[in-house]
């Protein structure tokens, strides 16, 4: 079973590093890692997709906890969030392929992006399930290469904002000032 | 507001953080720093290679509990702390270390003596940070040091560009800085105290598990008071020895590999066990799934990741040790326990007889018996610092620690080399106490080099090298598990008197059982310090002994000779 983590981390030079190389400290391996801006400047959001077989998502909570600029960590796994992941596959496909392919976006709410005399780029937003569901249908075509972003979450409802590391027990408290 | 040079900024911030005294080593990329460092009231020691610098500031910070400073240029001066910094990582040693870097435009372009050091020491700090400019550095520093020194404390790199040393900017001293990521726990929720509580009172047959975190949270009354409070016998990591007096009748001195047989016969018949800043090392737990099986676990700890890490508990109480059990003990009843204390007590007395104290003078000089006379001698007040092996695993036995931070030893890294650097900071910390090294003829000649520190800055330190002629731990391991092929433990040694008199130290050596209290007291009337070379037993072992991956309560016990008179 996978896990989905949010990390939100302080927008410094390195702090990726420090993440990755507690990963590979700890022998935690991932599934996937996607990092990107957030609504303010200073912090940057890390999605973390785990393979609960093989790592303790409880571990990993802990550990990235310990790193300085790590400020927030939640578990949404089974929390109500949405999901999405976004990939690009090139199809190979001559010009009769092309309508079949065409169709088979559609019904996935995919989108051809690009065509050549002999493929194309499909770009398909969503959940793995439903990415998995396009490349099965598409393999047989045959796939010349494809790249994914990785899974973004994001919990439902009302915001629940930036909470700071957490004190006794998960009990998060104000920001931490040193005097 | 007044212009001052990053140089100048780190030392306005270092000596507002108390710092006194750092241990280090110039070099081209840390000169303006030096530099601007003789205009303030800090005392520099000048190391002979900079693994001595680190460990030095290790063995201030565990003998003051303040943070302990280490100097080095960029490059090679950089990496020759790191075994030093890993040192203080697995021991949760606050140290700060500052590192010289070439200027930052030349960054990733392999300058001279540029190594990329805040990448190398990431795994082994607790955190580190690269300045790249003047008006980082107030900051940084205050915040290394605030880092260094809180939750479970450790060691912190600055790594200083050379321009950013240079660089004049305006200064106020950071009144307040920001961590919004770092937030060390207090209190533990009431409602894990409560079931902690049941737990207790369920409890017929509890022992405590005093770690290193007892003396760093200060826990030492506030556990003292627990244990006589519940009657709740305890057990020590090498780390915690000091953290319960060993003179009380519930102690049961050091657990684990070489841990009392007693101890570790507790620990596996136990039916709750109390974890007080311990991490469950492989080192005390032995086979971890066969491990107090029949335990319940709680687990007092400032660290998060390290519970469940090793070995699943019941109630893990996340929180500062000493505020916990502040919060815990008014909601304790009064126990007595009697049944299970006369249990320990009866492997007490079987693990008496087979001591080697027990043993009737047969002429030889055995390790155990040259500590248990410098612990005589010394009253047992003296902060004792070690190597690693079989001197180190003889010194937690038989050197009896009453009080807290006298024992300073290379634990979790099992650093060889660690003791004459770190008695050389100890006795900066506390000059007016006796400062003791017992080293091992192997890991002494690791840094023996320090013995110039240790002479130019006429620190008053005793040194007694218990001298077995071998790699005596792995040479102990060979006998046992490898039979007895000594593959590389042999160790031909250098004349230690003579090392120690070409650098204007009295010495003597030692060889018969009678001349070993002469030369301890020798040693403790001469000022300064001084060097006894103990030729000890050359093929003795360590008992008891857990093997890797045994059951903890299968040890490898010391066969009993004669029983018939104490060695006092």
């Amino acid at each position: 079973m996978q896990h989905t983590l949010i990390a939100l981390v302080e927008n410094k030079p390195g702090v990726l590093n420090r993440v990755a190389s507690l990963f590979r400290r700890r022998n935690f391996n991932i599934e996937s890692l996607n990092v990107g801006q957030t609504e303010k400047p200073d912090i940057s959001r890390m999605t973390i997709v785990l393979d609960n077989s093989s790592v303790d998502a409880r571990k990993v909570e802990a550990n990235l906890y310990k790193l300085v600029n790590v400020i927030d960590v939640q578990d949404v796994t089974n929390q109500a969030a949405v999901t999405r992941d976004l990939a690009l596959i090139k199809v190979s496909a001559t010009s009769d392929q092309r309508a079949e392919i065409a169709n088979l976006a559609s019904i996935f709410r995919a989108r051809i992006v690009d065509v050549a005399s002999d493929s194309v780029i499909v770009e398909i937003t969503g959940t793995e399930d439903k990415i998995e569901s396009l490349l099965e249908l598409l393999r047989p075509m045959g796939i010349l290469e494809m790249v994914r972003t990785g899974q973004v979450a994001m919990m439902r409802g009302t915001a629940s904002g930036i909470r700071y590391a957490p004190g006794a027990n998960g009990k998060h408290e104000q920001e931490s000032v040193v005097n | 507001m007044t212009k001052k040079s990053g140089a100048e900024i780190l030392w306005e911030c270092m000596v507002r953080e108390g710092v006194e005294v750092v241990f280090g080593l110039p070099g081209g990329a840390i000169m303006p720093v030096y530099d601007a460092m003789l205009n303030y009231p800090v005392h520099h020691v000048l190391v002979r290679h900079e693994q001595g610098a680190a460990h030095m500031a290790d063995g201030y910070a565990r003998a003051s509990g303040k943070v302990g400073v280490a100097m080095a240029t960029s490059g090679p001066g950089a990496t020759n702390l790191v075994t030093g910094i890993a040192t203080a990582m697995m021991d949760s040693s606050p140290i700060v270390c500052i590192t010289g870097q070439v200027h930052s435009d030349l960054i990733g372009g392999d300058a001279f003596q540029e190594v990329d050091v805040t990448g190398i020491t990431l795994p082994v700090t607790k955190h580190n940070f690269l300045v790249t400019r003047a008006d980082e550095v107030a900051e940084v520093v205050r915040e290394a040091f605030y880092i260094a020194r809180s939750g479970r404390p450790g060691p912190v790199l600055i790594d200083i560009c050379k321009n950013a040393q240079v660089e004049e900017v305006e200064y106020a001293f950071p009144e307040k800085v920001s961590l919004p990521g770092y937030q060390p726990p207090t209190h533990a929720p009431m409602e894990d105290i409560k079931k902690a509580i049941e737990l207790i009172e369920q409890a017929e047959r509890p022992v405590i598990l005093a770690g290193h975190g007892v003396m760093m949270s200060g826990a030492m009354e506030t556990l003292r008071h627990f244990a006589t409070k519940t009657q709740t016998p305890v057990s020590m990591t090498l780390l915690g020895l000091g953290a319960f007096p060993a003179s009380d009748p519930l102690s049961l001195g050091m657990m684990g590999m070489h841990g009392e047989a007693y101890s570790n016969l507790a620990i596996q018949n136990a039916d709750l066990l109390l974890a007080f800043g311990m991490r469950f090392d492989d080192r005390v737990t032995g086979n971890m799934r066969t491990y107090a099986t029949r335990a319940q676990k709680i687990h007092v700890e400032i660290d998060p990741s390290e519970v469940h890490k090793n070995v699943e508990v019941d109630v893990p109480l996340i929180g500062d040790l000493n505020t916990v059990l502040t919060d815990l003990i008014p909601l304790l009843d009064e126990y007595d326990h009697e049944g299970w204390l006369a249990q320990i007590e009866e492997w007490r007395n079987e693990s008496k007889a087979r001591d080697i104290l027990s043993w009737s003078n047969d002429g030889k000089l055995y390790t155990a018996h040259v500590i248990h006379d410098i612990w005589e001698a010394t009253n047992g007040e003296a902060i004792v610092t070690t190597g690693v092996g079989q001197h180190q695993m003889w010194s937690a036995q038989y050197y009896l620690f009453e009080k807290p931070n006298r024992l300073l030893t290379s634990g979790g890294a099992g650093t060889m080399g660690f003791g004459l650097p770190a008695t050389i900071g100890a006795w900066f910390a506390k000059p007016d106490d006796e400062v003791w090294l017992i080293d091992g003829d192997g890991s002494f000649q690791m840094t023996q080099a320090e013995l110039s520190t240790a002479i130019q800055e006429g620190a008053n330190i005793k040194i007694a090298i218990m001298n077995n002629r071998f790699l005596g731990m792995v040479r102990q391991w060979q006998e046992f598990f490898f039979e007895s092929r000594y593959a590389g433990t042999p160790l031909i040694g250098p004349d230690f008197v003579k090392i120690a008199e070409a650098h204007g130290i009295p010495a003597k050596r030692v060889s018969e059982p009678d001349e070993v209290r002469p030369a301890i007291e020798f040693a403790r009337q001469t000022p300064g310090p001084v060097l006894i070379d103990f030729r000890v037993e050359k093929e003795e072992a360590v008992y008891p002994m857990v093997a890797t991956g045994a059951d903890l309560d299968n040890m490898i016990r010391r066969p009993i000779r004669d029983q018939l008179t104490a060695a006092d």
